[in-house]
């Protein structure tokens, strides 16, 4: 038999080995927190305190959200593009997903395997293209045309369709004997099916939308629509020196990615182990 | 005799119903995959098309459709004698060397939290966090806590005696490495939870058989979850090492290709070329490399898949 209580001792030693080296992984998110409450000129004292002597986070925050640079207008811009390719994504690509995996046509597999070769072109391979297509049609500087661009990545379609693959083909028979079209199949039967499957990938796109920098700083060009990560970055380099402000804009970039995925967790952690997903 | 032209006739409408139902079924299965296909075709297929056709040009994008000029495999031969393309190859095979070392750390990082630890919630999020957080926010903070002269690490090593450290992303000798740093520090969490649920599809007895056979913790690990691992050890191999030819993000936020290029890489030089310089021809044939690398790795995959993962 099992000492327990030895294991139990030696678990617990080892809990609190990596615990220490966690904070690796945390002090970074807990130096920016605390820094952003601070004084600038109490930022690099050292050794550091993580206790600020004197607070000054209001007045930082203040400054980031309603100083020079609107940040309520950059939070609206990435709330905006964020919901909108997340919404426009999980209905493209759940529509394509169910065409491939539960319609039956000619070309079906031809037309699979031109979207299967296309998500192995690296995104930057075409970005020349795109740019000169995009001031060509009128979609630079737009959200519309950042929305468009996000909406229409492959990895969704592939991602569901191992989904509705699992949906049982009689349902879909007897779906259909009763009179049913694909419309009414797909919207009243598959998705309330694979709805878990299309949480996990909403809550993912919505967090690399949002973390997006490079769409942004490709097709995008007026201040005013600006996303929040583009705006962090500019405002980092306009701030320079006033480290406490910059850092109050990076709590306010992360806070509420944070938020989703405390709410989601177990979906976006399953979904990431599933298919071993990124980008 | 007179049943005959009946029944013809009812074979005939079953035949045409079948047609009719088979082409109900592929308008909808157009209708189906259409948006997508088409998305693909406008924002993808055409686009390397025209990557490709543009790479063998030279072409100002100021200078509008007529300017541009068939050059053939002009640019190509200015590439091999290009010395930052050169360097940004060179630093793109460097950066290789991060993919390996996360995949240990997150391997047995998986392992030990899988295995050993209370409270795995609270690790599983602590190592997940710099891979929700935008790569912007991070680079941003790095920056900070690499501030040569006053930055929180600089003063951590002044105070352990260290007289001269690093100027860090400010040093061209220490720019990529610090750059490398962050990227294994970012990519951990991910090949963590990745692994953590390879992990759950090894089945327990075979660490119970081997206990039996006296096998300790090491010898666990080595015979029985480094193997099993290894499809998943595979793929994140693969897609690890093209990501890293997708390094753009944190070099456009921390160090722009500087200081004196020692942080210029594949993409950062493609974006440098095409959108600063507007150098449209060149920007295409550092492109068609890229897809070109890519397409090999992706190739490559295929093949070794067969013969070195083991199942």
């Amino acid at each position: 038999m099992h000492d327990f209580r030895a294991l139990d001792w030696r678990k617990a030693l080892v809990t609190i080995l990596m615990f220490a080296a966690s904070v690796l992984f945390l002090l970074p998110f807990i130096w920016m927190l605390v820094t952003s409450f601070k004084t600038e000129n109490e930022v690099f004292t050292y050794p550091i305190r993580w206790i600020p002597t004197s607070w000054n986070a209001a007045e930082n925050y203040r400054q980031v959200w309603f100083g020079d640079y609107p940040f309520i207008l950059y939070y609206w811009n990435s709330i905006k593009v964020s919901v909108l390719t997340t919404v426009i994504s999980c209905t493209v690509s759940a529509m394509a997903a169910y065409g491939f995996s539960k319609i039956h046509f000619k070309g079906s597999k031809w037309l699979f395997l031109i979207i299967l070769t296309t998500y192995m072109i690296p995104s930057q391979a075409v970005l020349v293209p795109q740019f000169i297509l995009y001031r060509y049609i009128g979609l630079f500087d737009s959200h519309l045309g950042l929305v468009i661009i996000g909406s229409f990545s492959v990895l969704g379609t592939f991602m569901l369709r191992q989904f509705f693959m699992g949906v049982h083909q009689e349902f879909i028979e007897s779906a259909k004997i009763d009179g049913a079209g694909h419309g009414r199949i797909f919207w009243s039967i598959a998705m309330p099916l694979v709805r878990p499957a299309i949480a996990t990938y909403a809550i993912l796109r919505f967090i690399w939308t949002w973390n997006d920098y490079q769409g942004p700083l490709i097709f995008l060009r007026s201040d005013n629509l600006f996303t929040i990560q583009l705006a962090m970055q500019k405002f980092t380099s306009m701030s320079g020196q006033f480290y406490s402000l910059i850092m109050a804009a990076a709590v306010s970039a992360i806070l509420p990615l944070l938020i989703v995925f405390i709410i989601g967790q177990k979906s976006v952690v399953e979904g990431i182990a599933l298919g071993g997903v990124k980008g | 005799m007179s049943t005959a032209p009946v029944t013809v006739k009812k074979a005939e409408a079953k035949s045409k119903r079948k047609v009719s139902l088979q082409r109900g079924e592929t308008i909808a299965g157009l209708l189906f995959v259409g948006p997508m296909f088409l998305g693909v075709t406008i924002l993808v297929l055409l686009p390397i098309l025209a990557t490709v056709f543009l790479s063998f040009t030279k072409w100002n994008f100021v200078a509008g459709i007529q300017g541009i000029e068939w050059t053939s495999v002009g640019n190509y031969q200015e590439l091999l004698k290009d010395d930052m393309f050169i360097k940004s190859l060179r630093n793109n095979m460097i950066f290789l060397l991060v993919v390996p070392i996360y995949m240990l750390v997150s391997m047995v990082l998986a392992v030990i939290i899988d295995r050993f630890v209370y409270f795995k919630g609270f690790f599983k999020v602590a190592y997940f966090m710099p891979y929700i957080s935008s790569i912007v926010a991070v680079a941003v903070v790095w920056q900070v806590l690499f501030e040569p002269s006053y930055g929180p690490i600089n003063e951590f090593l002044k105070a352990f005696g260290i007289t001269d450290p690093p100027k860090w992303i400010a040093d061209p000798n220490f720019a990529l490495i610090s750059i490398m740093m962050i990227t294994v520090w970012v990519s951990i969490g991910f090949n963590m939870i990745v692994y953590m649920a390879a992990l759950q599809s090894i089945p327990k007895d075979l660490y119970e058989a081997a206990e039996i056979d006296g096998a300790n913790n090491w010898i666990k690990f080595a015979r029985i979850t480094v193997p099993l691992l290894s499809p998943t050890s595979f793929f994140l191999l693969v897609t690890g090492i093209i990501s890293t030819f997708k390094v753009f993000d944190i070099i456009a936020v921390l160090t722009q290709g500087g200081p004196i290029g020692s942080t210029t890489m594949l993409v950062w030089y493609l974006y440098d070329t095409a959108f600063q310089n507007l150098n449209i021809g060149y920007a295409s044939s550092i492109a068609s490399v890229l897809l070109v690398l890519v397409l090999l790795i992706t190739l490559g995959q295929w093949v070794a898949q067969k013969k070195w993962v083991n199942y």
